[in-house]
């Protein structure tokens, strides 16, 4: 069964609707490509997938999203349970201007997940499974934004990781980086694969090949086409998929 | 080319008048300061420094304790600090982070108007409506106390707080917030612990401003904490008459005969007021020239 269901999705950024009959089955343990052009609606659409639309005043949502088969619209979903479970890495990097340490600790000393004895091992785990641990080890206290930006961007995995989720949502995570950089976000992200339900947006088109497993193209709003990635590059059943692919449209 | 010409002469002129005026402030500045240096100084040496460091501020019998002002300034602006604050940043947090849009264009001009209600209206408030409820309240024999007069600065320094933690709160990158909430952390807990502790500094410069605000006040204090100049040291002195430092200066230079002992020690007063204002609003100068370089204050 897929990690992620979702049905008829319909978005609205007051009158002006974002998301038209989206319907998607992302599946668990592989890693989900969305691309297309800019303003397609590719980060408003993972955005829906943990809520953080609701904190955009004025939007509204249709349609349902079942993960692990709840409706996570349904009334009387627990959202701050939600965003844990569906974490999230946003484009630019953003540690909060605290150290290493706390910015990993945050998210478990705010849900009191662990007492703040195990908390030190919780944090190496975190950072090891981010591939962060030997860079920081010698100074976890240092702050986390004198850290590169690519080192940044796996504390940011690292913190979201800490709370234990079963998706993990990356809006073109690697947009702000080097090539060095990408790659090793990149690798990471075949790693994490195995343990989690991984979505990403990406503008990049050889990164959606290298890295996934399914590919989303999205156009105006619309999912024109979602299937195994490997088809998408190789055998695209839309004109438009093909010419955005071939570079030909966008 | 005449054209240009023209404008570069008259850009001259507008340069020049804003240099000139730039530079004569700061020079008045510094005059004031000398003047005030001129007059007080020789009082440090006409009195003995067992007098000055005295309890005792009766300057008709020659005594010149200072103490008891310089406390009952820094008791009453701390406790004015003390409600201030909290008061402060919270209201700058509710009307940044959790008013409607409606509410938020309402609150904010008004805490500007609150920053001009001049300070003898505040007195008179004060006196007349502050002063009865601490004295019924309290059941102290009178309600003119460092405690109301600590209550009309924490109002008076609200303005300038709430305003420059609100700053300092809008400041705060949204990419924090996002990630706060994205982690399953609810609005209160991300304002808590991700906002507030990223406006520190922001904030420790609203108290600092505040507190410069606070300590140089003179009329509201004046009227409404008796004036009594004893040493504020017992546990209940919060709740008994005291006398700051501005409000000797103020109530007592009518009086003095120009050139007495008296006189420069007013004077005297004014150096050490004007030392401790400039030490606070320095201090808050550096805390946001240390977050500027930072890059962390837009
Ligand atoms: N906060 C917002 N308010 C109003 N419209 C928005 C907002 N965010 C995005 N949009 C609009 O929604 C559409 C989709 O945007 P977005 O999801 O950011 O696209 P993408 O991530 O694919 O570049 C765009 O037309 C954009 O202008
Ligand atoms: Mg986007």
């Amino acid at each position: 069964m897929a990690k992620i269901e979702i049905t008829d999705l319909n978005f609205y950024y007051g009158d002006m609707q974002a998301l038209h009959h989206i319907a998607m089955s992302v599946p668990d343990r592989q890693i989900t490509a969305l691309i297309g052009p800019s303003g397609c609606g590719k980060s408003t659409f993972l955005r829906c997938l943990n809520r953080m639309n609701d904190t955009i005043p004025g939007t509204r949502v249709e349609g349902s999203v079942l993960l692990d088969g709840q409706n996570i619209y349904a009334p009387g979903t627990n959202v701050v349970d939600l965003r844990r479970r569906v974490g999230m890495v946003f484009q630019r990097p953003n540690p909060f201007p605290q150290s290493v340490f706390d910015n990993v600790a945050f998210g478990p000393r705010v849900l009191g997940l662990t007492r703040e004895r195990d908390l030190h091992e919780l944090v190496e785990e975190s950072l090891h499974r981010a591939a962060l641990w030997d860079e920081v080890k010698d100074d976890l206290h240092q702050d986390a934004q004198q850290l590169s930006l690519g080192q940044q961007q796996r504390l940011c995995i690292a913190r979201t990781i800490a709370v234990e989720p079963e998706v993990i949502l990356m809006d073109e995570p690697c947009s702000a980086l080097d090539p060095i950089a990408t790659l090793e976000i990149e690798e990471l992200m075949k790693k994490l694969e195995k343990e989690y339900c991984i979505l990403i947006v990406t503008h990049n088109m050889q990164q959606a090949a290298r890295v996934s497993d399914w590919t989303g193209f999205f156009w105006l709003g619309k999912l024109v086409e979602f299937d195994a990635t490997q088809t998408v590059f190789t055998r695209p059943s839309h004109k438009l998929t093909e010419d955005y692919i071939t570079g030909r449209a966008g | 080319m005449d054209e240009t010409r023209q404008t570069r002469g008259g850009e001259f002129l507008i340069e020049s008048f804003i240099r000139v005026i730039g530079v004569s402030s700061i020079g008045f500045v510094g005059l004031i300061f000398l003047f005030l240096l001129r007059e007080g100084i020789p009082f440090f040496f006409e009195v003995e420094p067992g007098n000055l460091l005295g309890t005792r501020w009766y300057p008709t019998f020659d005594l010149f304790g200072m103490l008891p002002l310089l406390l009952g300034s820094v008791l009453v602006t701390v406790i004015a600090m003390g409600i201030a604050l909290p008061l402060g940043v919270a209201t700058a947090i509710f009307v940044r982070e959790v008013a409607p849009n409606w509410a938020r264009e309402i609150l904010k001009p008004l805490i500007e108007v609150l920053a001009g209600i001049p300070s003898v209206v505040l007195g008179f408030f004060g006196m007349t409506l502050i002063a009865p409820l601490v004295r019924e309240t309290l059941g102290v024999p009178t309600g003119l106390t460092a405690f109301t007069g600590a209550l009309i600065l924490a109002y008076m320094a609200l303005p300038t707080i709430i305003s420059v933690a609100e700053d300092a709160l809008d400041a705060v990158p949204k990419s924090y917030r996002d990630a706060g909430l994205a982690m399953g952390a609810t609005q209160w807990q991300t304002i808590w612990r991700v906002v507030v502790p990223a406006a520190r500094s922001g904030i420790v410069t609203a108290m600092m401003l505040g507190m410069g605000r606070a300590i140089g006040e003179t009329m509201a204090v004046m009227m409404v904490t008796g004036n009594a100049a004893r040493m504020p040291l017992a546990l209940d002195s919060l709740f008994q008459p005291v006398r700051t430092m501005t409000a000797t200066v103020a109530a007592e230079m009518g009086e003095v005969a120009q050139g007495s002992t008296h006189y420069r020690a007013l004077f005297a007063i004014g150096i050490i007021l004007f030392l401790l204002t400039f030490v606070i609003n320095l201090a808050a100068a550096s805390t946001i020239f240390k977050k500027r370089r930072r890059g962390g204050l837009r």
